[in-house]
């Protein structure tokens, strides 16, 4: 019953010439990463399983013939390795400009995913958009989903099956799945249908870890040809009581997105569809947007503030006269932050001196 | 919750009652699929087959509002077995014995009867249980929104304190949360019978505490629930504020609801929609929502965190907390010179003993989960790790009692209501984002096939469903996720205003309203 406390084992290796400590268990990507050496990959995820895909984060160790992936490779003591040569670098260039000469294009809007400037960011840093193997490509955009939330612009998609191992070992949903092998490589669904035909809620956790921007936030990306540059706002999601992370995505003063937040204590990176994809409801047309009084005929009609907490404030007082402090009664909200809740008891208790008050979490 | 979110992913057992989490808290869920991919075992006790139940190990399909007689079977089970963990019973709790020999008599045998779950199957749920080294319970409102929620929970407590399931890693008993700041209502005071962190009203030295604090004489009594509340609006109930609630389509009797909200001389509002029961008030506040607020949640595992502006208001919307405020001032009351919800926030944690160890600048990063008791403190992510609040658990001496109403030759179907994925409550917020529509556009009655044909309903027909208070029009959906007898609806769509049919009881104590259980007629419409 007693939880016995290991000693975490320590160990040591050598780094691009320099000695660190690992703990037993840690990939060298790991221990690279944490030694900020930047180890390019298109296929890692931190919160996934090892999946050694893309080659990208491979590293030279000392006695290995050939170069190795760092990210399932565990580090072991003594082993002594380079994550950046000359010859590992120009290793790199050449894989990048094979996986970027099979997509229709690198430079994806930002809006379509957490991930998506992952693929053009490392084309970029290794200067490897130069084309020289255009010809083939692999996977083909999915147009017929006309699902309001997930674009499956297949086009751009790199075989990194980041969607597919989110979907299964984060989600735990197994909605999608990979058809064929090589360049008839296709992520699909169950059948070849539609997502909605399948087992897919629409949590939008494959568009997020999309490095290329083929699985893509549909909702975002209405906001593509607004003005202005993408503002991150961390903040709650509204919905549930599991209090996921979110940053709020905006443009000027529109809201346009949602992230979920990778570090968010409570869902490190997950959300469902209604925290990923209803916030419409923020700039919607119907809201209210002014006090409303009503009227000696009997309909709301909009009001100053002065003159609808004046009316407000009237009603409570001549109530509180007339038949005395229980006669008032308040219902604090259990969707607008603590603060409300707590100036509303506040208000019924030492305004009124009653304990009338109660929230929304009975029914 | 007693134990943190990431320790979902660590149980041996996990026993769900009473909680459809894929469809109510996704992300939660996906924890616990987690801990069954490693090799957990999950028991999920559910009138429904939902989701969970077809990733589930065992699974118990006990009959609406039987959950008092599966936890007390289980109970025997355990104790029969001598699966009681003697050493957690003797140092922590109290009343075992009395306990243990209540449970004599109610044999998996009596149970199956009762619940309809077959007796060797709770006997495995009990064993597997019992026989962890870690279990954890989750449950929702499955559980408490019953006449009998109070003798659920404790029936839940009472598998714990024998089990010594609590106070350790991948254990403990976790009611999940259903609003973002549901827990945040509470610890902040908005209840009848407690001060801001749960400070007990009646008790003389928080009484004296808050006399001073807000410089006023305040009552001694304990308040009223807003379910007595709305039994007296128009009587002694005269003049109400209501913030963000669709009291209307959320709580139960709507025609009574509706009537009571009526009777008032005066109703404020205070609402970022007009809703239906906007609709009602005398006067109505615009709020700011979710992006336009600055402000505090607290999150169903006590953590407490910020959620920021990122865009201007709509309109004139202002935040809830400067509305009241501003109400207050209007009427002249002191100690509501507020100029930001910093300010707020800091009264509330110099005020609240759990929150104590906080304020504005330190929950930046979400990493404290109350209680925080003072600033050197790190916080207290697991519940009664070396002692219960009020130092030993008390087994309940726990009785079956039937539901409010039981099915009838008048109303032969039971119903029970819930929520479901793609919408949240009243679809105030959910109705309005563009796409949701494509998934779930309108309401749809769940029985099961064998009951559509027996019924002589039809598949994507209308039928017509009546209770004791009222009666709608709703289509069918055959799904053998409903048992025979039992029919399903949720009460998000105001077209369809399930509400109408429910709250044939409340519990005594919490005055939860029984929404799980409503006899029924269905019939073509």
């Amino acid at each position: 019953m007693n939880r016995i406390q290991t000693e975490k084992e320590r160990s040591t290796m050598t780094l691009d010439g320099k000695e660190v400590t690992f703990t037993k268990g840690e990939t060298i990507y790991e221990v690279a990463d944490r030694h900020r050496k930047n180890i390019p990959s298109l296929c890692y995820d931190p919160r996934l399983d090892p999946f050694g895909g893309c080659r990208l984060c491979v590293v030279e160790i000392d006695g290995a013939r050939n170069p190795v992936a760092s990210c399932t490779t565990k580090a072991t003591p003594g082993m002594v390795v380079r994550t950046a040569t000359e010859k590992i670098e120009k290793y790199r260039k050449t894989l990048l400009e094979m996986v970027a000469s099979e997509n229709r294009e690198l430079d994806v809007d930002p809006l379509r995913g957490y991930a998506s400037q992952e693929l053009k960011t490392l084309v970029g840093r290794y200067g490897a958009g130069t084309g020289r193997f255009m010809g083939a490509q692999s996977g083909t955009s999915n147009m017929d989903d006309t699902n309001p939330f997930i674009l499956r612009d297949y086009d751009l998609c790199i075989s990194c099956y980041r969607c597919v191992r989110v979907c299964a070992e984060q989600e735990g949903d197994y909605a999608i799945s990979i058809m064929n092998r090589g360049f008839e490589t296709q992520i699909t669904t169950e059948f070849n249908g539609t997502l909605k035909d399948s087992a897919c809620t629409f949590c939008g956790q494959c568009v997020q870890t999309c490095p290329t921007g083929a699985l893509a936030d549909k909702k975002a990306m209405r906001a593509i040809d607004l003005p202005g540059e993408i503002e991150k706002t961390r903040s709650i999601c509204p919905y549930c009581g599991v209090g996921c992370s979110v940053d709020i995505l905006t443009k000027g003063d529109k809201l346009v997105g949602i992230h979920p937040a990778m570090d968010g204590p409570a869902n490190e990176g997950a959300l469902c569809i209604k925290g990923q994809f209803a916030f419409d409801f923020v700039q919607h047309p119907d809201r209210l947007t002014t006090p409303l009084v009503r009227g000696d005929a009997g309909e709301l009609h909009e009001a100053s503030w002065d003159e609808a907490l004046d009316r407000a404030a009237e009603g409570f007082r001549k109530a509180a006269e007339k038949h005395g402090r229980h006669s008032i009664y308040g219902v604090a909200s259990g969707r607008a932050p603590s603060e409300a809740a707590y100036l509303m008891q506040k208000f019924i208790r030492a305004g009124f001196g009653t304990n009338y008050i109660d929230n929304c979490s009975r029914a | 919750m007693s134990n943190p979110l990431v320790d979902m992913e660590k149980p041996d057992v996990i026993f769900c009652i009473g909680t459809n989490m894929t469809e109510c808290h996704p992300v939660a869920a996906t924890r616990l699929k987690k801990a069954i991919a490693r090799g957990a075992k999950l028991i999920v006790a559910d009138p429904r087959r939902i989701e969970l139940a077809d990733i589930s190990d065992l699974y118990l399909p006990l009959r609406v509002g039987s959950d008092v007689v599966l936890l007390l079977a289980m109970a025997h089970v355990i104790a029969r077995e001598g699966l009681i963990d003697r050493e957690f019973i003797e140092h922590r709790t109290t009343k075992g014995d009395a306990f243990l020999e209540h449970v004599v008599e109610f044999t998996p045998k009596w149970a199956e009867e009762i619940t309809g779950v077959p007796a060797k199957d709770i006997e495995t749920a009990a064993i597997w249980y019992g026989m962890a080294d870690k279990a954890a319970i989750y449950y929702t409102l499955g559980i408490t929104e019953h006449i009998c929620g109070v003798d659920n929970v404790q029936s839940l407590c009472n598998l714990v304190l024998m089990t010594g399931n609590i106070g350790r890693e991948g254990t403990g008993i976790n009611p999940m949360r259903g609003q973002n700041n549901i827990q945040g209502v509470g610890d902040s005071g908005a209840l009848p019978n407690s001060y801001p962190g749960f400070q007990a009203v009646t008790d003389p030295e928080n009484q004296a505490k808050f006399t001073e604090l807000y410089g006023t004489e305040i009552d001694l009594e304990n308040g009223i629930t807003k379910v007595t509340a709305l039994d007296f609006c128009g009587d002694q109930i005269r003049a109400m504020l209501i913030d963000g609630e669709n009291t209307l389509l959320s709580d139960p009797d709507r025609m009574h609801c509706e009537h009571a909200l009526k009777s008032l001389d005066h109703l404020v509002v205070i609402d970022i929609f007009l809703t239906d029961t906007a609709q009602l008030a005398d006067v109505v506040l615009p709020a700011t929502a979710f992006g336009e607020t600055d402000g505090v949640c607290t999150n169903t595992e006590r953590r407490v965190q910020r959620v920021r502006a990122a865009v201007s208001p709509m309109g004139e919307a202002k935040p809830d907390w400067w509305i009241v405020c501003q109400l207050a001032k209007c009427l002249g009351f002191q100690g509501f010179d507020f100029a930001s919800p910093k300010e707020v926030f800091n009264e509330l944690c110099r005020v609240s003993p759990i929150y104590a160890g906080l304020d504005w600048d330190r929950i930046d990063k979400s990493e404290y989960q109350w209680p925080v008791p003072d600033k050197a403190h790190a916080g207290t992510p697991r519940l009664h790790e070396v002692e219960f609040v009020n130092g030993r658990g008390i087994f309940s001496i726990v009785r079956y009692r039937d539901p409010a109403e039981t099915v009838s030759e008048e109303f032969p179907v039971w119903l029970t209501t819930g929520r479901r994925l793609q919408s949240y409550h009243t679809r105030t917020q959910t109705g309005r984002a563009q796409g949701i529509d494509y998934l779930l556009s309108e309401e749809a009655l769940e029985v099961h096939p064998d009951d559509v044909e027996a019924w002589g309903l039809s598949n994507g027909e209308w039928c017509q469903m009546s209770s004791a208070r009222g009666s709608v029009k709703i289509r069918v959906k055959a799904t053998k996720r409903s048992p025979r007898g039992t029919v399903f609806a949720s009460f998000s769509f105001s077209d369809v205003p399930v509400n109408i049919l429910t709250g044939s009881g409340y519990d005594p104590i919490t005055q939860t309203a029984e929404l799980k259980v409503c006899p029924v007629r269905v019939e073509l419409a």
